[in-house]
């Protein structure tokens, strides 16, 4: 003859096995809900983008879009890559490459932003990385901040010619999209 | 508030009605013959002012939902066949956007009303965090439909706000951009983004009707504060809500109206920003984003913060301080009229206040970033350190001995009369 301890054991756990029953039905029920507001099929579908670069003359910066996203490529001149090269990493805000196709923990020298003997070609999202404007610094007659590369309007944030950030809010620097040459002067993004 | 209702059904369904569902003597003992304090000041009137606020927002907003198209393609041109072809669209579209202003306007003196006379104290804790979340409610309602009309301003702030959420990354990485990407529905703002704000846009003043409902049954339970802090003691510290305070509220009402119809008659796109009637461009930043003005305070705390986690979490604190406030004043004494070293405090946070809305929108650098932290510094003392420390340092001034002998002439007794019988006398 079970005990009456017995009894309230066995009742306790039936009332916590139904209970947890109970919770994993409701936390299945609920996860279509919340997953819905993820990017859909349509969106992930991971568009890549061809670009042929042969317009863009030396100095000069063109605007694509990729994934609803502004992607900048500029044509650096010899002096700004020259200003890019030349800073130290330990005077840099954020110290990574923040390049899609490198580990995280790359150093943010310049060399590790744009391809090997591509160094001429600076590709970017053009997303300032505080609070998603689109930094100032395309067109020719735009304000580049203080370090020569691109201004966020919204909070003043200022990233050099390397799209690194140098001062202001913004956490990290500009980042570098996955992409790769396909020709000599046409790049593939995504 | 304990007391019964006098309702007295007048006709043989009434009685039937009443034995059945009492809600007529419900409202007649709430809303008619419910005790208010007699010495209620034209700050009282804004609680009237805003459940009037809230409903017009909601019938107002029905009509426009009428006519909206909440796609990226059409959007901004829907609000504008609202404005130019929809009968008497312009009227109602322009009722809703002020209103918007308006609401925030009412809520604000509101908030500051209570701050001053410590509404906020026991036992009205529950009553002002009912508040606070109303506010919060409120501010992503706003949020959300200044979202709808698909302009630049739109566009670039839902970018701003919706990014805030990216700092998360700090934390955890990865976290804020999933988070992000979440509420996006892509990755970046798009239609889909518009598309899912236009239905909280549509959600959440039901929210704020449920939480409203809870606000005023916590105001039921306490009876209101007035402007001596004092309990109300004494029949004839009070008077019935009806016509009373009815009456007062009427008065009060009409005179926001016809500052709401100032607005909306002659100056609707006073309170917006000139950006929003140029459709959204997810290339363009404009150079210069500002959010409405009723954000613009906690806007310039966000970018006080020399450190996009450190703005965001100043920004967010700045709200939810709010909460904690019945508990950092050590104060025994509920109305600021008597405390006469806090009042100047108060005074100096409503300049704070006021202050950081108009460095909000102003661009951050040089002497505007100075302002801003000093600002910032002051808001969060103030409720930090200055309530505490204040209230038990400070001698407050002697309270006068109930609520009638602070508004009657000494010696004269109250007439008891007015409380019963107005009509009469």
């Amino acid at each position: 003859m079970a005990s009456e301890v017995e009894d309230t054991s066995r009742r306790d756990f039936l009332v916590i096995a139904g209970n947890a029953f109970a919770a994993v039905g409701a936390a299945a029920t609920l996860w279509p809900f919340v997953a819905q507001m993820n990017p859909d099929a349509g969106a992930q579908a991971l568009a890549s983008v061809e670009i042929d670069l042969s317009p863009v003359k030396e100095g000069q910066a063109i605007t694509a879009m990729w994934r609803g996203k502004p992607i900048f490529i500029r044509n650096r001149t010899a002096d700004e890559i020259k200003a890019a090269e030349t800073v130290p990493v330990a005077d840099l805000p954020d110290p990574s490459a923040r390049n899609d196709l490198l580990p995280e923990a790359t150093p943010a020298l310049d060399t590790n932003r744009v391809k090997e003997g591509k160094d001429n070609w600076l590709i970017l999202v053009g997303i300032c990385t505080h609070l998603g404007c689109i930094p100032k610094g395309q067109a020719m007659a735009d304000t580049r901040g203080d370090f020569g590369g691109w201004f966020c309007p919204c909070h003043g944030s200022h990233y050099d010619t390397s799209g690194r950030i140098r001062k202001g809010p913004a956490p990290r620097n500009l980042e570098v999209p996955p992409y790769e040459f396909v020709s000599d002067t046409k790049i593939k993004i995504g | 508030m304990e007391h019964s209702s006098s309702y007295e059904p007048k006709s043989s369904f009434a009685k039937w009605w009443d034995d059945r569902l009492p809600i007529a003597r419900l409202m007649h003992g709430q809303f008619v013959d419910f005790p208010t304090p007699r010495n209620l000041n034209y700050l009282w009137t804004f609680g009237g002012i805003l459940t009037f606020c809230l409903v017009a927002q909601i019938a107002t907003g029905i009509v426009l939902a009428m006519h909206y198209q909440p796609s990226a393609a059409d959007a901004f041109n829907s609000v504008e066949a609202i404005r130019r072809d929809v009968n008497y669209g312009w009227m109602i579209r322009n009722f809703h956007a002020v209103g918007a202003s308006m609401f925030f306007i009412a809520v604000y003196i509101h908030i500051f009303r209570g701050l001053y006379y410590g509404s906020y104290k026991a036992p009205r804790e529950v009553l002002w965090i009912l508040g606070v979340l109303i506010f919060l409610v409120m501010m992503a309602t706003a949020f959300m439909g200044y979202a709808l009309p698909w302009g630049q301003m739109s566009f670039w702030g839902v970018t701003v706000i919706t990014n805030l959420f990216s700092s998360l990354n700090e934390i955890i990485p990865g976290v804020g951009t999933a988070v992000v990407e979440w509420l996006w529905g892509g990755y970046s703002v798009s239609g889909t983004t518009l598309n899912r704000f236009f239905s909280l846009h549509y959600l959440l003043p039901f929210v704020l009707f449920g939480l409203v409902a809870l606000h005023i049954w916590a105001l039921h339970v306490a009876g209101q504060n007035n402007p001596t802090g004092l309990d109300i003691k004494t029949k004839s510290d009070a008077v019935p809500m009806y016509p009373y305070a009815v009456a007062k509220d009427a008065v009060g009402l009409f005179a926001f109206l016809i500052l709401f119809a100032w607005f909306v008659f002659f100056l609707p796109d006073y309170l917006g920003h000139a950006d929003n009637y140029t459709e959204a461009n997810p290339l363009v930043t404009p150079p210069h984003i500002v959010p409405e003005w009723y954000f613009l305070p906690f806007y310039a705390i966000l970018r006080a913060i020399p450190s996009k986690l450190g703005g965001v979490i100043a920004m967010f604190s700045a709200i939810a301080v709010l909460v904690f406030v019945p508990w950092l004043d050590t104060s025994r004494v509920r109305s600021a009229k008597y405390r006469p070293l806090y009042k100047w405090f108060f005074w100096l946070l409503v300049i704070s206040c006021v202050g950081l809305g108009y460095l909000g929108a102003k661009p951050p650098e040089g002497a505007y970033v100075i302002w801003s932290r000093i600002f910032t510094i002051y808001y969060f003392a103030h409720f930090l350190l200055i309530m505490p420390i204040v209230g038990l340092i400070e001698t407050p001034k002697t309270l006068p001995k109930s609520i009638s002998a602070s508004v009657l002439p000494s010696g004269s007794g109250a007439p008891q009369g007015a409380v019963t019988a107005p009509e009469t006398r």
